[in-house]
C-alpha cells in the first residue's frame, strides 16, 4: 500500500549500513549484545532467554509425563519427580512467562508509542541481567543445593512452597535457599523493568498520542506493569521473611514456635493470583493487536477494552484466597472470595465478546498468528468457564489440588498465554529480523501443538474429577486413572514435536525466510512504519499521530480513523 | 509407546479397576458430597450453555467472515464499537454471576455451618509425614490410616465429625465420594463432616503436597453398619493381646528402637511418631497404603521400608533373620 | 517524512510528567507494598507470642529519634528549594543537616537494639515479637541506610562544587525517596510503638 512506500524513506539506509559490520568478529558481536542498553536487543534477549527456559521446563514436563504415563511406574524416584514439578512450575512462571512478556513489552512498547527507547535504558539492562541471574541461581541448585547435610540438590517444595515444608526442619540443604534467592532476584528485576515501562508509557508517547489514542498493547502493558509493582512486591517481602527464617532463625512461618502456615499462603497468593493476570494481560495485548489486523477491522469497543482490563486488574487483587478454599476459612470469607472470583468473569467475558465483535463482519485472513489467536479465544473461553467452576467454593473443595486444577491453569498458561506468545512471535518476527517465518512450518507447528495441547489438557480434567490429586509421583492401578494419564502423556509428546517445528522454523527462516519489508501484514500501528529490523534509534523523525491507527490514516487518506474516534 | 498402550490395556483387562473404588466426585455417597455434586451439576449446566453460545458464535464468525478467494481487496466496513451491544453483554454475565453466587453461598452455608448432632461420632485426624493418625477421643481408640465410621441410614442420622490437625506440615483430607477436602494445618484446628449413606470401602488420599512420599499417603474409609461398627469399636478398645508363645518377638520389639516411635497399649511401647500398633492386624494395609498387610509383606516392610516407600521416615532396623521372624510372629498376634 | 504522519496543524496536547518523578513513584508504590506485608505480619502476630518479653515490657517511645527523622523531611525540602534558586552553599548546609538528622536516627535505632539485645535479651529468635519487630524496624532502617548513602553521594558532589542549579530536579527525585522513608516511619511508629504497645 502507499503507506509502505512513504515510510521506507524514513530510515532504511542507515540501518543497513550499521548492520553490515564488516570487520566485527564474533566476540565483538557477543560483546555488543552483552553491554547493550537498546530496548530492542534487550527485548530479543528476554524472548530468547524465555524460549530457552521454555525448552528446559518443557523437558521437565515431558519427564513428569513419562513417569505418570502408567500406574506404579519406576521411571523417576519420588525425590527427583518432586524436584521436577517444582522446577517446572517455578521455571515456567518466573523464567519463561515473565521474561517473555517483558521481552514483548521491551521490544514493542517504544516502537508502538513512537519513542526511541525506554525511559531508563540502563535500568532496563539491569533488570534483564537480574532476571538472568535469578534463573542461573535457581538452576545452580542442581550443583550447589546439597549443602553440608548432603540433602537436597534441586528444590522439591512445590512452586508455591507452602510453609512449613520450607522450614529448615523439613527442607535441609540449600536447595530451597536457591529457590528463594532465584525468585527474589528475578522479582527485583521485574519490578525495575515494570517501573521502566510505566514511566516510558506515561512520559514518552509521541506527539498526538494521548492516552486514549494509545495502541491497546501499550495500555495493557501499562496495566500489567502497574500490577507487577503492587503484586510482585508482596512475594519479595514474603521471600525476605522466609530467608530470615532459614538463616537467622526468626519464626514468621515456623509453626513450632507459633508461626503461621496460613500467613505464607496469604502472602504467596496475594502475589500468586495477580501473577496469573500479569501473565495473561500481555497475551490479551497481543490478541488485541493481531485479531484486528487479520480481521481487517478496528478493534471493537476500544474504551470498553481498556476499562475491562482495568477492572480485571482491580478485581484480581481481591480474589487471592480462592486458592485457599480448603484451609478452613469461615463461611463468610469463603462466600466473599467465591463472589469476587466470579466477578472477574464479567470483564473477562466482555473482552472475549469484543474480540468476537472485532472479527464480526471482517475479512478474516488465516495466517499463523491469526490461527493461534482463534485457538486462544476458544481455549481462553474454556479456561474461564472451568475457572468459574473452581470459583464455586464447594465445587472447589472437591477440585482443589486435583488434576482438574492442573488442567484449568494449563488452559490459561499454555492454551492462552503460550498460544498468544506464539502468535506474537509469528506476527513480529518479520519486524525484528526482516524475514517472515515460514507459513508452511508455522501451520505444522500450529496444528501439532493444538492437537497435542487438547490431547493432554482436555483429558487431564477427568482424572481430577476421578479423585487424582496433583503432585503425586505415582498412583495405584485400581483407581481408573491409567488410560487417561497415558493419553495426557502422548499429547505431551505431540506438543514437544510441535515445538521442534517452531525452533526449526526460527532457525531456517532467519537465513532463508521471505524478506518482509516494512509492513508485511498491512498493519496499522507505528512499529510497521519503520524498517525491519528497525534502526537503533527506531524512527529517524519522531512520528506524530492523530488516531489509534496512524498507518490506517496514511493508507486511507480519504477516510481516516480520527474522523470517528 | 505401543508397549505402553498394551501394558495399559493389560491392566485394564485384568479387571483391576473396580468401579466402586474409583474415587469419583460425581459418585457421591455422603450428604456433603451430594450437595457439592448437585451444585457442580448446576454450575456445569450453566457453563456448558455459555460455552455452546460463545463457541458457536466464534465458529460461525470464523466460517462466515473468512476472506474468500474472490475477495475484491476492499477493506470491510470499520465499526469502532456499539454502546447498546456492550451494555447487553455486560448485563447478561452479571445476571449469570448473580445466580451462581447465590446458589454457591447456599451450599457453603449448608455444609460449613451445619451443627453437630449429639449422636455424631467424633474423630480426630492428625496428619503426619506420610500417614494418618486417627483417634476417637470419646471411645478411647487410636488407630492409623484406616477410618471406620457408621453408615447413616433411615431415620437414625449418624454423621461423623472430623477434627483435623497436623503434626508437621500441611496435609489435606480428601475422600472424594464422601466430602470435599479440608486441609490439616499445623497450629490450626480444622473440622469437616461426612455422613455416608451406603456401606463399603471408600478410597482417598492426601491432597496437599507434603513432601517426598505425598503420593503414598493413602486413606481408606470403611463405612460399616451400626452393628459392625460397634463390634469394631469394642475390638479396638481391648488392650493388645498377650500371646505368651510370642514373648521372644515382643522382647525384640521392646529391645530395639521400635518403641521410640510406635505404641502398643498395655506395654512399655508408647511412641507417637509412628502409627499405633495395638491392633495392627485389624488393618488391611501397611505404610499408609504402600502395601497390603500380610505376614510376608510385613516382614519385607520392616526389613526395608524404603524399598516400598522411598524416603519414608521409618528406618530399616537391620535385624537378623531370626529376630525378624520372631518380631513378625509377635506383631501378627496384634489383632 | 510523509504528510499524514506529521500533521503540523496538530497542537501538542501532551502533558508528560518528569520521568524521574514517575520512576520514583513506581519504586515507592512497590516499596509500599513490601512494607504493607511486613506491617500485616506485625499486626497478625501481635500478642501471639509463646513467651516473653512483650512489647509493653521492653519498648520505649523513640520520641527524639522520630522528631529528628521527620524534621529531616523539612530540611531536605529547604535544600532542594535552595538548589532550584541556584544557592549551592545554602543547599550544602541544609543537605548536611538532613544527613546528620538521618544519621542520628540510625544511631538511635542502633542504641535501642543494643539495649534490647544486651539488657532485655530480645533477639530475632526469641519470640514472634522479636521476629516481627527486628524485621519491620530493620527493613525501615535499611531504607534509611540506602537513603543516607544516596544523600552522601550528592553531598560529595556538592562539596566538590560540581552540583549546579540544573541538578535540582534530580535532587528533588531523591528527596521524594527520603520523604517516603519518613512517611513509612510514621506508620512503623504507629504500628510498633502505639498500637503494638
Amino acid at each position: 500500500m502507499n503507506g509502505t512506500v512513504n515510510t521506507d524513506a524514513i530510515s532504511g539506509a542507515p540501518s543497513r549500513l550499521s548492520n553490515a559490520a564488516v570487520d566485527k568478529n564474533v566476540f565483538d558481536h557477543v560483546h555488543s549484545w552483552l553491554v547493550t542498553v537498546d530496548h530492542k536487543k534487550l527485548g530479543l534477549m528476554y524472548i530468547m532467554y524465555g524460549l530457552l527456559f521454555f525448552v528446559v521446563g518443557g523437558i521437565e514436563a515431558c519427564l513428569i509425563r513419562i513417569q505418570l504415563a502408567v500406574p506404579n511406574n519406576h521411571f523417576l524416584p519420588p525425590q527427583v519427580f518432586n524436584q521436577f514439578f517444582t522446577m517446572h512450575g517455578t521455571t515456567m512462571v518466573f523464567f519463561v512467562g515473565m521474561p517473555l512478556i517483558f521481552g514483548f513489552a521491551n521490544y514493542l512498547v517504544p516502537l508502538m508509542i513512537g519513542a526511541r527507547d525506554l525511559a531508563f535504558p540502563r535500568l532496563n539492562a539491569f533488570g534483564f541481567w537480574l532476571t538472568v541471574f535469578g534463573g542461573l541461581l535457581l538452576y545452580f541448585s542442581y550443583i550447589g543445593g546439597d549443602g553440608m547435610s548432603g540433602a537436597g540438590s534441586a528444590p522439591d517444595v512445590g512452586w508455591f512452597a507452602y510453609a512449613p515444608l520450607t522450614a529448615r526442619a523439613f527442607s535441609k540443604g540449600h536447595s530451597t535457599d536457591y529457590w528463594i534467592l532465584g525468585i527474589l532476584v528475578s522479582g527485583l528485576g521485574s519490578i525495575a523493568t515494570a517501573a521502566n515501562v510505566v514511566t516510558t508509557i506515561l512520559c514518552m508517547r509521541c506527539r498526538g498520542m494521548t492516552l486514549t489514542k494509545m495502541p491497546l498493547l501499550a495500555w495493557m502493558n501499562l496495566i500489567m506493569c502497574g500490577m507487577v509493582l503492587i503484586a510482585v512486591s508482596p512475594l519479595t517481602a514474603a521471600q525476605i521473611m522466609l530467608l530470615l527464617d532459614r538463616f537467622v532463625g526468626s519464626h514468621f512461618f515456623d509453626t513450632q514456635d507459633g508461626g503461621s502456615a496460613v500467613l505464607w499462603m496469604h502472602f504467596f497468593w496475594i502475589f500468586g493470583h495477580p501473577e496469573v493476570y500479569i501473565l495473561v494481560i500481555p497475551a490479551f495485548a497481543i490478541a488485541s493487536e493481531v485479531i484486528p489486523v487479520f480481521s481487517r477491522k478496528a478493534i471493537f469497543g476500544y474504551p470498553v477494552m481498556v476499562g475491562a482490563t482495568l477492572a480485571i486488574a482491580f478485581v484480581s487483587l481481591s480474589v487471592w484466597a480462592h486458592h485457599m478454599f480448603t484451609i478452613g476459612m469461615t463461611s463468610t470469607s469463603n462466600t466473599f472470595f467465591a463472589v469476587s472470583t466470579m466477578m472477574v468473569g464479567i470483564p473477562t467475558g466482555i473482552k472475549i465478546f469484543n474480540w468476537l465483535g472485532t472479527m464480526w463482519g471482517g475479512k478474516l485472513r488465516f495466517d499463523t498468528p491469526m490461527l493461534f489467536s482463534i485457538a486462544f479465544l476458544f481455549q481462553f473461553l474454556i479456561a474461564g468457564l472451568t475457572g468459574i467452576m473452581l470459583g464455586a467454593a464447594p465445587f472447589d473443595w472437591q477440585l482443589n489440588d486435583s488434576y482438574f486444577v492442573i488442567a484449568h491453569f494449563h488452559y490459561v498458561l499454555v492454551g492462552s498465554i503460550v498460544f498468544m506468545i506464539f502468535a506474537g512471535i509469528y506476527y513480529w518476527f518479520p519486524k525484528a529480523t526482516g524475514r517472515l517465518l515460514s507459513e508452511r512450518l508455522g501451520k505444522w507447528h500450529f496444528w501439532l501443538f493444538l492437537i497435542g495441547f487438547h490431547m493432554t489438557f482436555d483429558t487431564m480434567h477427568i482424572p481430577g474429577v476421578l479423585g487424582m490429586p496433583r503432585r503425586i509421583y505415582t498412583y495405584e492401578a485400581n483407581r481408573g486413572w491409567g488410560t487417561l494419564n497415558l493419553i495426557c502423556s502422548l499429547g505431551a509428546a505431540v506438543q514437544a514435536i510441535g515445538t521442534v517445528f517452531l525452533i526449526l522454523n526460527i532457525l531456517i527462516s532467519l537465513r532463508k525466510g521471505r524478506l518482509a519489508g516494512n509492513d508485511p501484514w498491512d498493519a496499522w500501528t507505528l512499529e510497521w512504519s519503520t524498517t525491519s529490523p528497525p534502526p537503533e534509534y527506531n524512527f529517524a523523525e519522531i512520528p506524530t499521530v492523530k488516531s489509534r491507527r496512524p498507518l490506517w490514516d496514511i493508507k486511507h487518506p480519504t477516510d481516516p480513523d480520527w474522523k470517528y474516534e | 509407546m505401543l508397549t505402553l498402550i498394551s501394558a495399559q490395556q493389560g491392566l485394564g483387562a485384568g479387571g483391576k479397576i473396580d468401579p466402586a473404588l474409583v474415587p469419583s466426585i460425581f459418585a457421591p455417597e455422603s450428604v456433603p458430597a451430594h450437595s457439592i455434586s448437585n451444585l457442580a451439576f448446576l454450575v456445569l449446566a450453566i457453563t456448558a450453555a455459555i460455552f455452546v453460545v460463545v463457541a458457536g458464535l466464534l465458529v460461525y464468525a470464523v466460517i462466515r467472515f473468512r476472506c474468500r478467494a474472490d475477495d475484491d481487496g476492499m477493506e470491510p466496513a470499520q465499526i469502532y464499537g456499539s454502546g447498546p451491544v456492550e451494555a447487553a453483554w455486560t448485563t447478561v454475565p452479571f445476571l449469570i454471576v448473580a445466580v451462581l453466587t447465590l446458589s454457591t453461598a447456599r451450599v457453603i452455608q449448608e455444609i460449613q455451618d451445619a451443627h453437630e448432632p449429639a449422636a455424631a461420632v467424633d474423630v480426630q485426624v492428625i496428619g503426619h509425614q506420610w500417614w494418618w493418625e486417627i483417634r476417637y477421643p470419646k471411645l478411647g481408640i487410636v488407630t492409623a490410616n484406616e477410618l471406620h465410621v457408621p453408615v447413616s441410614q433411615g431415620a437414625r442420622r449418624l454423621p461423623t465429625f472430623l477434627d483435623l490437625r497436623s503434626a508437621d506440615v500441611v496435609h489435606s483430607f480428601w475422600v472424594p465420594r464422601l466430602a470435599g477436602k479440608t486441609d490439616l494445618i499445623p497450629n490450626k484446628v480444622n473440622s469437616m463432616w461426612i455422613e455416608p449413606e451406603r456401606t463399603g470401602l471408600f478410597l482417598g488420599q492426601c491432597a496437599k503436597y507434603c513432601g517426598t512420599q505425598h503420593a503414598k499417603m493413602l486413606l481408606r474409609v470403611y463405612v460399616d453398619t451400626p452393628e459392625e461398627f460397634d463390634r469394631w469399636v469394642s475390638q479396638q478398645q481391648k488392650p493388645a493381646s498377650e500371646d505368651s508363645t510370642e514373648a521372644a518377638g515382643r522382647l525384640v520389639f521392646q529391645r530395639t528402637a521400635c518403641i521410640n516411635c510406635h505404641a502398643i497399649r498395655g506395654t512399655v511401647a508408647d511412641g507417637r511418631f509412628g502409627p499405633d500398633l495395638t491392633h495392627l492386624m485389624s488393618r488391611d494395609t501397611l505404610g499408609s497404603g504402600a502395601l497390603d498387610n500380610s505376614p510376608q509383606d510385613l516382614r519385607a516392610w520392616i526389613n526395608s521400608p524404603n524399598q516400598f516407600k522411598p524416603g519414608a521416615l521409618m528406618p530399616a532396623m537391620n535385624l537378623n533373620a531370626a529376630d525378624l521372624d520372631q518380631l513378625v510372629a509377635y506383631l501378627t498376634t496384634l489383632r | 517524512m510523509n504528510a499524514a504522519l506529521a500533521t503540523d496543524s496538530l497542537p501538542d496536547t501532551r502533558w508528560a510528567p518528569p520521568k524521574g518523578v514517575v520512576g520514583m513513584s513506581c519504586l515507592i508504590i512497590a516499596e509500599s507494598a513490601i512494607f504493607t506485608i511486613f506491617v500485616v505480619a506485625y499486626l497478625y502476630y501481635l500478642g501471639k507470642d509463646l513467651g516473653g518479653p512483650t512489647p509493653r515490657q521492653v519498648l520505649e517511645l523513640p520520641i527524639l529519634n522520630s522528631i529528628c527523622l521527620l524534621s529531616s523531611s523539612a530540611t531536605i525540602t529547604f535544600a532542594v528549594r535552595a538548589l532550584r534558586k541556584g544557592d549551592a552553599k545554602r543547599f550544602g548546609l541544609w543537605w548536611a543537616i538532613t544527613i546528620a538528622l538521618g544519621a542520628y536516627f540510625l544511631l538511635g535505632t542502633g542504641w535501642e537494639w543494643r539495649h534490647l539485645i544486651r539488657d532485655k535479651g530480645l533477639t530475632i529468635r526469641t519470640n514472634l515479637f522479636g521476629t516481627t519487630f527486628y524485621s519491620l524496624v530493620g527493613l525501615h532502617a535499611s531504607h534509611v541506610v540506602v537513603g543516607l548513602l544516596a544523600l552522601l553521594i550528592v553531598m560529595a558532589f556538592s562539596i566538590t562544587g560540581s552540583l549546579k542549579q540544573e541538578h535540582a530536579d534530580r535532587a528533588h527525585v531523591l528527596s521524594l525517596y527520603w520523604h517516603f522513608v519518613d512517611a513509612v516511619w510514621v506508620i512503623v511508629f504507629t504500628v510498633v510503638y502505639i498500637i503494638g504497645r
